[in-house]
């Protein structure tokens, strides 16, 4: 029986030769990491542990939840991890001023490669599958054992394959295309399971697209999102100085088992919204017949903070005003991609917009900081979910949508399609 | 191992972030977090509760982020046991880890009320609804699992792998 892409990665790094779907194997792991609200359990295990890390230079570290700090319990809690990383001299850590949205930051400095083994205390982590890595989110005191063990125990996952198909739509890209999915499987559409994108329009999509994709895999419950390595992968990573040496490329067997294939039409998509309360309450922009006002457009976090997001959102709002009333917030996902936006100009195009422009932090996705939603509120915000409360008051309402749809939807004052502001 | 306690019910999809909201995640307390919990979906949850009592959810209980923060605080809460038709992945790792015992039972979760007096017997996987006069079974929990348990939870499989 042949082995999807997941399967084959997770049996190498068990040292088996297959393995079958349901099996529970103990993995060799490529890198564990940890933010500023998880690694201080992770960190505790390994000290009651007594034990050292396994291996420095497989540990990432990463502050970008609340930081700059927020509040004195915030800072206490980077601090734990600040004192942890000089006292263990491990060398993967990014302060204030250099760090970045973990799911953003990895990828961009070239930290993930196709074939790897990763687990992340954070449930986004199955982002880094667009690069064809097993990757996928855990908590606190799995990424402890990693960090400890070098070694992580894993149920072998059935997959549902995706295959898409057709060109994408003006203003289509990688967010519209998963909250589609989300809206055909459901929020529990594909629990435990692998989520593997492919298909022609997949092969055409650039990697922050992908990255996108596979970001909100855990939105449908799955274990990790994954997409084949291509010569788009490889461009990625050797714009990043990783080679074709420097990793190994799995591939899906002919053979493979999956417990379900979905066809997509993806020239039959447009752009999509998720409204409140959850992600696969999805519909198309033209299904929005109502006025729907909003008090804050958000435009960043680790699904949509990415350059080409801002460039995205940076053509709506050309000429453009945020509409009376309405709190734009942008934040650049990492230090790179701020100076970047700098440098090509569209923090001017941002500012003159009305909106106001961060560091890189998480900060409103989660309801931490920077911009949370008072009783009643309306949000649009391009980050991964809409649950109640999730980015402040649970009065509040969240709708989720790409770049486009946010930063048309900010100007308007309602949301709207890209196409009614650049006409 | 058995627990007792009143079955408070809820639905699909009930996330971590409403178990516990983001805003109290700048601490790791068990107390702290235990005060909070629950508290965008039930306001009145931690007032209701008594020790012992049980958490009954439908499908994929657990959602969205991988906190362990929400297990940490359904068991400081005083809550014995969480059961539900499937729970959302990481948070089942996580409640095992953190010792939170769950079950899993479709016939349970449609067949409990809120408030009836629930009586769950870990070893067997019986569920006795006292209330309605009903049984229901839960699915048994993986072989791995429970070798892991009985090894002391993932500290304990820690040091063995470590030879600590």
């Amino acid at each position: 029986m042949g082995m999807t892409i997941s399967q084959k990665i997770i049996a190498d790094k068990s040292g088996k030769a297959s393995v079958k779907p349901g099996e529970i194997v103990l993995a060799d792991i490529d890198l564990a990491f940890a933010n500023d609200i998880t690694a201080p359990i992770s960190i505790d295990f390994v000290k009651k542990l007594d034990a050292d890390v396994f291996d420095k230079s497989k540990i990432a570290l990463i502050p970008d939840h609340f930081t700059p700090n927020k509040d004195i319990n915030s800072a206490n809690q980077c601090k734990i991890m600040r004192d942890f990383v000089k006292s263990s001299d491990l060398p993967n850590y990014w302060e204030t001023g250099e760090v970045g949205i973990e799911h953003a930051l990895l990828p961009e400095q070239g930290y993930i490669k196709p074939g790897m083994l990763i687990v992340g205390a954070d449930s986004h982590t199955c982002t880094h599958g667009a690069l064809g890595a097993f990757s996928t989110g855990m908590g606190s005191t799995d990424v402890g054992f990693a960090f400890a063990t070098g070694k992580s125990w894993l149920r072998v996952p059935e997959a549902i394959k995706f295959v898409y198909k057709g060109k994408r739509n003006k203003w289509v890209g990688g967010k519209d295309l998963i909250l589609y999915t989300i809206g055909k499987i459901g929020v529990a559409g594909a629990l435990y399971k692998s989520m593997e994108f492919s298909g022609d329009t997949i092969r055409e999509l650039p990697m922050e697209d992908r990255l996108t994709m596979c970001n909100m895999a855990v939105e449908a419950g799955a274990k990790n999102g994954i997409i084949e390595p291509d010569d788009v992968t490889s461009v990625y990573l050797e714009e990043r100085g990783v080679t074709k040496k420097d990793y190994t490329v799995y591939k899906s067997d002919e053979d493979a088992v999956y417990s379900n294939v979905e066809d997509i039409d993806a020239a039959n998509i447009e752009p999509q919204i998720a409204m409140p309360h959850l992600p696969e309450n999805v519909c198309g922009i033209s299904d929005i017949k109502d006025d729907i006002k909003i008090d804050q457009a958000f435009i960043g976090s680790c699904t949509n903070g990415r350059i080409s997001d801002l460039r995205e959102a940076a053509k709506v709002l050309k000429n453009n005003k945020a509409a009376k009333y309405v709190r734009l917030i942008i934040i650049p996902a990492t230090v790179d991609i701020y100076k970047q936006a700098l440098k090509e100009g569209l923090f001017d195009i941002f500012l003159e917009a009305g909106a106001v422009i961060s560091t890189p932090t998480c900060g409103p996705c989660l309801g931490g900081y920077m911009g949370i939603l008072a009783d009643d509120e309306v949000a649009i915000s391009t980050s991964n979910r809409n649950f109640v409360g999730r980015m402040g008051s649970k009065k509040s309402f969240i709708y989720l949508s790409s770049p486009a749809v946010a930063a048309a939807s900010a100007v308007a004052g309602k949301i709207i399609s890209p196409d009614e502001v650049i006409k | 191992m058995k627990f007792k306690g009143k079955g408070w019910v809820y639905g699909d999809n009930v996330d971590t972030d409403v178990i516990i909201p983001a805003r109290y995640l700048n601490t790791s307390d068990e107390k702290e977090l235990a005060k909070h919990c629950m508290e965008d979906i039930d306001e009145n949850f931690i007032k209701k509760i008594k020790k012992g009592d049980i958490i009954v959810a439908k499908d994929n209980f657990g959602s969205g982020s991988s906190r362990e923060h929400a297990p940490i605080a359904i068991k400081a809460s005083g809550i014995s046991c969480v059961i539900a038709k499937s729970f959302a992945r990481i948070f089942y790792r996580n409640s095992f880890n953190m010792g939170l015992p769950i079950f899993e039972s479709a016939e349970a979760a449609d067949g409990i009320k809120d408030g009836d007096e629930i009586e769950v017997d870990a070893d067997s996987g019986e569920i006795r609804n006292l209330t309605a006069g009903e049984v229901y079974i839960a699915t048994p929990i993986p072989d791995f699992m429970q070798a892991l348990i009985e090894s002391g939870g993932l500290f304990g499989y820690a040091k063995k792998i470590l030879n600590k």
